[in-house]
């Protein structure tokens, strides 16, 4: 074999070795949680309240609380995220205005999630005095997830070929109209993609909640926006480092990690298929 | 009547499209406006005064100096620029060892002129006290000026110790460089696997295994960080222990690996992103002069993708700088500047987590720990504006 | 005795099928031009003869294409070293993000040149033998891109010479050039001649006209005429040719 060929296939086998290697981190961790956590797994687990210093029982209000979380960001940045991308894409007519919004949006994404934390607290649990609280840390989160919803909006928009706009002008539509009867409906399910990526995001977030609503530990359900919260990823944090009895909480510790890694799952799968059945439709 | 409607909504619409910028721009002030009464507080602790004999010549002492001489590591005025002198450190909860409990009288009325007392007895005595305690100025006593805490006291500073008493020390160095120490460890640890992990893809893999990798490395970027910070905890932690024979295993080397994996699916899709960007037939110019198809990504298309993969890296480190719960869980947190990867390290994100909780609200502590905050929103800043310059610097190409 | 030789050559990219049962010869030191409309499969047929095409997935091929007796699609032929000695130009010019210089010698260091004074001597060689010499020596060290087009496009060529092809196959090199270019291109062609044997795709039949020595005229996947350049151009012995050439279809 010739030298050349000799130290390609060398380094294509160290690429494929290491291409491989990142699969098989993936499958480590996975497959640590889902064996050690599988055991924890039960209905009680998810439907019962901590017990024993959170040493036993399950994680009901933990669920709970992430689920607030969830729909209270989505809430505010859904609409918001939604309304903003159809403005770059469909309205915003001077390129610098765009430009300049995209920039701003790349740069509020790659603010670090803890900055986020101290901001939530700063403006809503202190400021606005609205103290930590559901209503706190789904503001902070929402401001979080919302360049990820600009950005899918804008994606599904751009993707829609412009004669379906000139079509719906043609008739007589105004661009409201069109956009409304025509292209949002088309957009409908790659935006629908971001809304559940956001969500996996929003219920996976510590450092935000930390300081803006999530409780270590509550014996009771919220009533309200005002109140407190416990939520999965703060409660893992907490099992993991703080609890009473570390060693103890183990078990329900990998259960919830397990839940965590689930919804991350769940959601890309969704997301996934969402996408795959919304790029067949249009072709 | 429409046509209005139509107006209303356009400006509805617009007014959302100005929400990020708005946000950023709220962040700065929030960040900056909580953050600036750091360098208006003063070296000692609030509410707190210093009090030394009048005849004492030592007019200052940095915040460092108190530390040392509260710890007794300064054990004489010579070493501050005074007397050769033993210093006498008191403590307020000293007092008691100077005087009776009745000598302070029934609401402790007369703890001001016991003080001047020891104060005058004791020449050499530096005191720590309570401002609603503190001896009338004319006695021979004087409240040292220590001043506020200066710019040089926090980006110089060798020491980060929030609690320490009589002056607290906010030296961000060891956070820096904690923070630089892990997310540099990380990209190093991430990028030849990033890179390769690209490379097959974009050129090596075919469309079905591609197809069934995209899917696991987004996987990948959507598992939490705390998911990652428990993994690291339970499992990278016990392991390093055992390996190096270390005292613990929550290390900067710990952190590292965790930071390596989690960057590694920012690497692989942006490089990726940039290796496939590279035109077709610049790749088909080089493979039709009998260069192999190695020889063609290592002197062609990746050079061609340089600034692409540029920017892959700094995004990365971006991510690894930012990172808290997985940092905070695995590193150790102990603040010291590092030197080897095999002992603790903190890192600005990190601190923030573990003490903003604690520290009460619009005090000292809390101003720097959003000054912290400020300095991690401008190192992304300028990550982010880095990466736009890096990106926009493809090779021009005559099309 | 032709260099090339395909006999009964069907390729298909997946289902379609590309190129129904081509055979044709060309000859040492001539110019072949490919004619026909665009989607006819004279570029398949053209990369096929440097096994460009391997680089598609989901393609086939049957049949024998013979470069200087070997049946280039065997499976002990090295891909590589094929490609060295069947040089290509494309469409468009794609000089390398490098300096002028190693934009000629990289070909002769990826086929493991070393020695500089003889990689110094044949980058000076291939300039001039692609007349670009007189522009460029004096800033063969700036980047290829400050070039024009016509002089990139030059420079490809001056690139593929280096390593010192059979072969060059042109891939309607003169397509993204202005006039001028163009006939700057086509004189270089006429010189190469005498030291290298010229396939070319072109959808000019004047051009076509101008520089080669024989055409073969493509049609929906089939080779529909081939013979002299000056025969085909005056009696064209297929009324589909006759057609292409008089502008009436294509």
């Amino acid at each position: 074999m010739k030298r050349k060929t000799l130290i390609q296939n060398i380094a294509f086998g160290i690429f494929r070795l290491m291409a491989l290697s990142v699969v098989a981190i993936l499958v480590w961790i996975i497959g640590f949680l889902v064996v050690k956590g599988a055991g924890a797994l039960s209905w009680e687990f998810i439907t019962e309240s901590p017990t024993d210093g959170m040493t036993k029982g399950g994680i009901f209000p933990a669920i709970v609380g992430t689920l607030c979380l969830v729909v209270g960001s989505m809430v505010f940045a859904f609409p918001i995220g939604v309304m903003s991308g159809i403005y770059i894409n469909e309205y915003a007519a001077n390129n610098w205005v765009v430009k300049f919004i995209r920039v701003m949006t790349n740069n509020l994404s790659s603010i670090p999630s803890i900055v986020f934390g101290l901001f939530g607290m700063a403006l809503f649990v202190n400021t606005l005095g609205f103290g930590d609280s559901i209503l706190a840390g789904s503001l902070t989160l929402g401001l979080l997830v919302l360049p990820i919803v600009i950005r899918t909006t804008e994606e599904a928009l751009k993707t829609i070929p412009d004669t379906y706009r000139q079509g719906s002008y043609a008739l007589g539509a105004s661009k409201l109209t069109t956009i409304r009867k025509v292209i949002l409906p088309m957009a409908m399910p790659n935006i629908t993609t971001g809304l559940i990526l956001a969500v996996g995001r929003v219920s996976g977030e510590t450092a935000p909640i930390l300081f803006t609503c999530a409780a270590y530990f509550l014996p009771k359900l919220p009533t309200s926006i005002f109140d407190q919260v416990m939520a999965l990823p703060y409660h893992l944090y907490v099992l993991a480092t703080s609890g009473t009895d570390i060693e103890a909480a183990r078990p329900v510790a990998y259960g919830t990690a397990l839940v965590l890694i689930l919804i991350v799952l769940i959601v890309n799968l969704l997301a996934g298929v969402l996408r795959g059945y919304f790029n067949k439709k249009l072709r | 009547m429409k046509k209005f409607f139509e107006t209303v909504v356009e400006k509805i619409l617009m007014v959302s499209g100005t929400i990020t910028s708005l946000t950023i721009i709220l962040i700065i002030v929030f960040l900056f406006s909580q953050a600036t009464g750091l360098f208006n507080s003063s070296v000692v602790e609030e509410n707190h005064s210093l009090v030394v004999n009048s005849q004492n010549r030592v007019q200052t002492l940095t915040p460092m100096q108190i530390k040392d001489i509260f710890d007794q590591e300064i054990t004489s005025w010579i070493e501050v620029g005074g007397e050769d002198e033993d210093i006498i450190v008191f403590r307020f909860s000293d007092i008691t060892s100077y005087v009776s409990e009745e000598e302070l009288g029934d609401e402790f009325q007369f703890i001001p002129q016991v003080m001047s007392k020891i104060i005058n007895e004791n020449p050499a005595i530096i005191a720590f006290l309570p401002d609603q305690y503190l001896p009338n100025p004319t006695d021979g006593t004087r409240v040292m000026d220590c001043g506020d805490i200066t710019l040089g006291d926090f980006f110089g500073g060798e020491e980060w110790f929030p609690t320490a008493q009589p002056a607290p020390l906010f030296g961000v160095l060891p956070l820096i460089l904690g923070t630089l120490w892990v997310s540099l460890a990380a990209i190093l640890f991430a990028l030849p696997f990033g890179l390769a992990g690209a490379i097959f893809l974009s050129e090596l893999a075919s469309s079905r295994v591609r197809s069934l990798l995209k899917p696991i490395i987004e996987l990948l970027a959507g598992i939490p960080s705390v998911v990652y910070g428990f993994f690291g905890l339970v499992v990278i932690v016990p392991l390093l222990q055992d390996w190096f024979n270390l005292a613990v295993g929550e290390t900067a080397l710990a952190g590292a690996i965790i930071l390596a994996i989690m960057a590694l699916p920012t690497i692989i899709t942006v490089a990726e992103d940039a290796i496939r960007s590279v035109p077709r037939t610049i790749r088909e110019a080089s493979l039709a002069l009998g260069a192999s198809k190695f020889q063609t990504i290592v002197k062609v298309v990746i050079p061609y993708a340089v600034s692409g993969i540029m920017a892959a890296v700094v995004l990365g480190i971006g991510r690894a700088i930012g990172e808290t719960m997985a940092v905070l869980m695995v590193t150790g947190n102990a603040a010291v500047i590092p030197t080897t990867l095999l002992e603790p390290v903190r890192t600005i994100p990190a601190t923030i987590a573990a003490e903003l909780g604690e520290a009460p609200t619009g005090g000292v502590h809390y101003e720097a720990l959003f000054m912290l905050g400020v300095i991690l929103f401008v190192i992304t800043l300028v990550i982010s504006i880095t990466v736009e310059i890096i990106a926009s610097k493809r090779p021009k190409q005559i099309m | 005795m032709s260099i090339i030789k395909a006999s009964d050559v069907d390729f298909y990219y997946g289902d379609f099928h590309a190129l129904k049962g081509i055979s044709m010869e060309m000859e040492r030191n001539s110019v072949t031009a490919f004619i026909g409309p665009s989607g006819c499969g004279k570029s398949t047929f053209l990369r096929l003869i440097n096994r460009m095409n391997d680089l598609i997935d989901g393609t086939r091929l049957t049949g024998s294409i013979e470069v200087e007796g070997r049946n280039i699609y065997d499976k002990k032929i090295d891909v590589d070293t094929l490609r060295a000695e069947v040089g290509m130009v494309f469409q468009k010019p794609n000089p390398f993000a490098k300096s002028i210089f190693d934009n000629i010698a990289y070909g002769l260091r990826v086929n493991g040149v070393k020695d500089k004074a003889f990689i110094e001597q044949r980058v000076e060689e291939s300039l001039r033998g692609a007349a670009l010499w007189d522009e460029v020596k004096d800033k063969l060290k700036k980047s290829a891109f400050e070039l024009s087009g016509g002089q990139q496009q030059r420079l490809c060529i001056a690139r593929a010479l280096a390593v010192q092809p059979k072969i060059i196959l042109m891939d309607e090199p003169a397509s993204a050039l202005d006039p001028l270019s163009t006939a700057k291109i086509e004189d270089l062609i006429f010189t190469l001649k005498s030291d290298y044997t010229i396939v070319i795709v072109t959808h000019n039949m004047q051009q076509a006209a101008r520089v080669s020595d024989k055409t073969a005229f493509f049609y929906l996947g089939e080779l529909i005429e081939y013979d002299d350049t000056k025969k085909m151009f005056l009696s064209p012995q297929v009324e589909a040719t006759q057609n292409y050439i008089t502008g009436r279809f294509g």
